[in-house]
């Protein structure tokens, strides 16, 4: 295994303020690590700055052995880094269909193109491929306004997807998702970027989802790592389980319905 | 020495009639997130309704004095009737919406305004020179000014002083303070947020019809004043930053010396220098002077 | 290239030789409107590609004031009266102002894009009226155009200047035609949306923006130029933010759609325009503006989406057996 994404000393500050503190993670090529930690830990923040939209206040950022902290976000999604998002960030008046075609004519493009059409037969099926790989090529032509939450979070899963990164970070990918949908949706997830050999790191709030499908497992409490290891032996640390789980541990599954929606 | 003295007087002077026409289109924003430009129209209707009431009066051969009580009268009515005839007849449908789609429902209210001012008052000029000599003249190091500009910069620092106080020691300001950070909260908290809002744009118009009301003695009133007014309003507010008063007056007295400086030192660039300074402020620092810093999205 | 013309573009190509031989049939002040309103129609569709984006400027009468100018200045201090020269002129200042000013604009979106662009405009109007060697806020007059050394008088030299002006208000028509549907085309829609993810998703949301600006001026100023030189005359009007106001509302009316709408537009506003002023001149703006409150909230994609929304109805029809099996 080779060592894709590693930060040193990853610091965050807002005024006086830590929202990130000695963050140093380290990510192999294809595993896929599940990060936990209540909200403001600072799980969303260290994700906004390994992909540029946060500049760490010190500290620094090792991809493919060359440090990429501070580079803005579009270059670091050219790099082979991509999210999603907590709250799908889509363009909410478009069909799914242009949607994906829009992501697919940026991953394209090296430089501008002014006066050639953006968009061909091959693309299109191109689009529909990526769609039908999530299972949502049935929406392709209702407008991303009409969908049902997990639809779009799939739409913005896909579209993360589409310049075949190496390294995937997923906010929070099953918030919006009911309960009894969850292990589905995330089989369904999961499968599809395994066909890809991508690294996938993705927030989660559910510890029956993080057991299932990461072997690794972060802990963040008030910005800093409080454990990363196994996942097993991560959820069984007593500092874990006194921070971030809270006492009970097996919930039943109505109880993680609350704790996502009040995400 | 005479020159300084010139910039210091007449850029006050300025400062006060921009602040005066330009504190009712921050509040509406800081409030509404509405760019009105029907503000324009505000002002041209309150300057036409003070220059018409003043000649009116002043026909019947009465004393000038009471022409100061009829300077706000006309202003309060024309503002009251035009803010609520907006606001009630056509903005309320569209609260929510994209603020860029605001300033263009605004703009064609504006246009409308324009015309409805012109089929009331007519194509010709109001000249009701009366208010601004009643009081004589003084000489400030030897030249010589009228006692109403001092007056209008009276007027412009009580209204300040005013909505500051209103904003920030009264029970209504702090209701005001909660609908501007977050309406629906408001809502739920059980403050009439509807009132508020038709509140608060009859008092925009109000202001609005009051810089143009006020004014009006030291001009000759005729069409195209409000289009002249959006503009240098938008650099007024949009220098100190659109939705602060403290931000207006700031904007105000930046504009209202920048315009002395020219109109004295090289007259051509009167016209020019203000949006010259309206466009380096924002390259500087574009969401104006006293901005507030933006929530994270993700 | 010929054989990808899509509807719009065939559209076009068959209006030219009507545009054209119209001017031999129909009275002259209309082929005069006509002729005026292509310059304007020019500048209309450069709000209107700005708008994709989600941008209102309403400052564009600054380019179709710069165009005038450029060409006018030309003439006037160097004598040079040959149209493709004053064209190029035209072309090159917007293009060298617009490259310098787009790394200040494509900083601002919404009303802060809307307001700086105004601003600039205004900048632009308080020069051109306090400079007396240009006419202050009177302006100053254009000669006849040459072309190539021939100078045509009289009735040849109008149909010269209206063919010409057909020839490259449709060729501009059909490059921006081609440029909404390019790939900046397309990030430019994406853009209005959610700049966030475009930035995600791996491309400069200022690069597209500052290209679609510069895009925008040029046309603008061809615009300028094409209106300049049938009327004889330049003033500092043209970039008075109500002239670009005036832009922004035909872009309103005529929505983003399609790019002939907006020709179209300007083409009936003057004539509207017209007849209004004659029979009521103080309900002119009235009535603009009460068309355009009624356009925002009962058709807020412009009256083109009247067409298309016809269009897409008996096309889905079709379309749905097929889709369905899938």
């Amino acid at each position: 295994m080779t060592t894709i994404l590693e930060t040193k000393n990853l610091e965050m500050k807002f005024g006086a303020v830590y929202a990130a503190k000695d963050i140093n993670i380290s990510i192999q090529a294809g595993e896929v690590l599940g990060v936990i930690g209540s909200n403001g830990a600072g799980k969303t923040t260290f994700v906004n700055m390994v992909t540029g939209y946060l500049k760490p206040t010190s500290g620094d950022i090792i991809y493919r052995g060359k440090s990429i902290a501070g580079r803005p976000t579009r270059e670091v999604t050219k790099l082979g880094i991509c999210r999603s998002f907590q709250i799908p960030q889509l363009f909410p008046e478009l069909p799914v269909i242009e949607n994906m075609l829009i992501a697919l004519t940026i991953a394209k493009q090296d430089r501008p193109v002014l006066f050639q059409p953006a968009i061909d037969g091959a693309l299109e099926d191109e689009a529909h491929a990526l769609l039908a790989r999530f299972n949502i090529d049935g929406y392709a032509d209702q407008e991303i306004q009409t969908l049902p939450q997990g639809v779009r979070k799939l739409v913005d899963i896909a579209m993360a997807t589409v310049t075949e990164p190496d390294l995937l970070f997923l906010d929070e990918p099953t918030s919006g998702v009911s309960a009894d949908e969850k292990m589905d949706f995330m089989r369904v997830l999961i499968d599809a970027l395994q066909t890809t050999r991508t690294a996938v790191l993705f927030i989660e709030h559910d510890m029956e989802i993080v057991e299932a499908f990461s072997p690794r497992c972060v802990a963040f409490y008030e910005g800093t790592i409080l454990a990363d290891g196994p996942t097993a032996e991560v959820l069984e640390n007593a500092k874990v389980r006194e921070f971030v789980i809270g006492s009970e541990y097996h919930r039943s599954s109505s109880d993680s319905t609350q704790q996502a929606g009040a995400t | 020495m005479l020159t300084a003295v010139a910039i210091a007087v007449d850029g006050l002077g300025f400062a006060a009639w921009l602040f005066l026409s330009s504190v009712g289109l921050t509040l509406i924003y800081g409030v509404m997130r509405i760019l009105n430009m029907a503000h324009g129209g505000f002002y041209a209707l309150g300057a036409y309704s003070s220059a018409w009431a003043i000649g009116l009066y002043t026909a019947t051969g009465s004393t000038v004095a009471f022409t100061f009580l009829l300077i706000p009268l006309a202003a309060l009515i024309a503002g009251v009737i035009a803010g609520l005839v907006v606001e009630r007849g056509i903005l309320r449908f569209m609260y929510g919406r994209d603020e860029v789609l605001m300033v263009l429902v605004t703009y064609a209210i504006f246009l409308i305004l324009e015309d409805a001012t012109k089929l009331i008052w007519g194509t010709d000029s109001y000249v009701a020179w009366q208010p601004a000599f009643y009081f004589g003249t003084v000489e400030v190091f030897g030249i010589p000014y009228t006692v109403y500009k001092f007056l209008i910069i009276g007027t412009a620092i009580a209204v300040g002083l005013a909505l500051f106080y209103a904003l920030n020691r009264t029970r209504i300001g702090k209701l005001l303070l909660v609908v501007i950070e977050d309406r629906e909260i408001s809502g739920a908290l059980g403050i009439n947020v509807t009132l508020f809002f038709t509140a608060t744009f009859v008092l925009g118009a109000v202001l609005g019809a009051l810089g143009g009301a006020i004014t009006a003695p030291e001009i000759s009133v005729s069409p195209g004043i409000g289009a002249e007014i959006i503009v240098l309003s938008f650099a007024v507010i949009v220098i100190g930053g659109m939705g602060s008063i403290g931000g207006a007056m700031l904007g105000a007295l930046i504009v209202g010396f920048a315009r002395a400086a020219s109109v004295h030192l090289y007259p051509p660039a009167e016209l020019f220098s203000i949006y010259l300074v309206m466009a380096a402020v924002l390259a500087v620092k574009p969401y104006g002077l006293f901005a507030l810093a933006e929530s994270r999205k993700i | 290239m010929i054989k990808n013309l899509d509807r719009t573009e065939i559209g076009l190509l068959i209006a030219l030789p009507i545009l054209i031989i119209i001017a031999f049939i129909l009275p002259k002040w209309l082929v005069n409107y006509v002729h005026v309103s292509m310059g304007t129609g020019l500048v209309a569709l450069g709000v209107m590609i700005q708008m994709r984006a989600g941008l209102v400027s309403f400052g564009q009468g600054l380019y179709f004031c710069v165009g005038g100018y450029a060409a006018g200045m030309m003439a006037k201090f160097y004598g040079i009266t040959d149209f493709f020269v004053l064209l190029a002129v035209g072309i090159l200042a917007a293009l060298v102002l617009s490259a310098l000013l787009g790394f200040l604009l494509r900083r601002y979106r919404e009303i802060f894009f809307a307001m700086l662009s105004l601003a600039l405009s205004m900048i632009l109007f308080g020069m051109l009226s306090s400079v007396e060697e240009l006419g202050s806020t009177d302006g100053f007059n254009l000669p006849t155009a040459s072309y190539l050394g021939w100078s045509p008088t009289g009735e040849t030299a109008q149909l010269t200047l209206y063919t010409l002006t057909c020839i490259i208000a449709i060729g501009c028509a059909i490059a921006l035609n081609r440029f909404l549907k390019s790939p900046i085309g397309y990030i430019n829609e994406a853009i209005r949306e959610n700049e966030l993810r475009v930035e995600y998703l791996g491309t400069s949301a200022h690069k597209a923006v500052h290209i679609t600006y510069v895009l925008a001026a040029v046309v603008s100023a061809i615009g300028g130029v094409l209106w300049a030189l049938p009327l004889g005359h330049v003033d500092p009007e043209m970039t008075n933010w109500t002239t670009s106001g005036q832009f922004v509302f035909v872009s309103i009316l005529s929505g983003t759609g399609n790019i002939i709408a907006p020709m179209i537009g300007t083409f009936l506003l003057e004539i509207v325009r017209v007849y209004a002023v004659e029979i009521s001149p103080n309900t002119w703006q009235m009535i603009l503006g009460t068309v355009m409150l009624l356009t925002i909230i009962f058709l807020p994609k412009g009256l083109w989406s009247l067409i298309t929304r016809k269009k897409k109805a008996t096309r889905d029809d079709g379309a749905s057996a097929p889709i369905a099996g899938e």
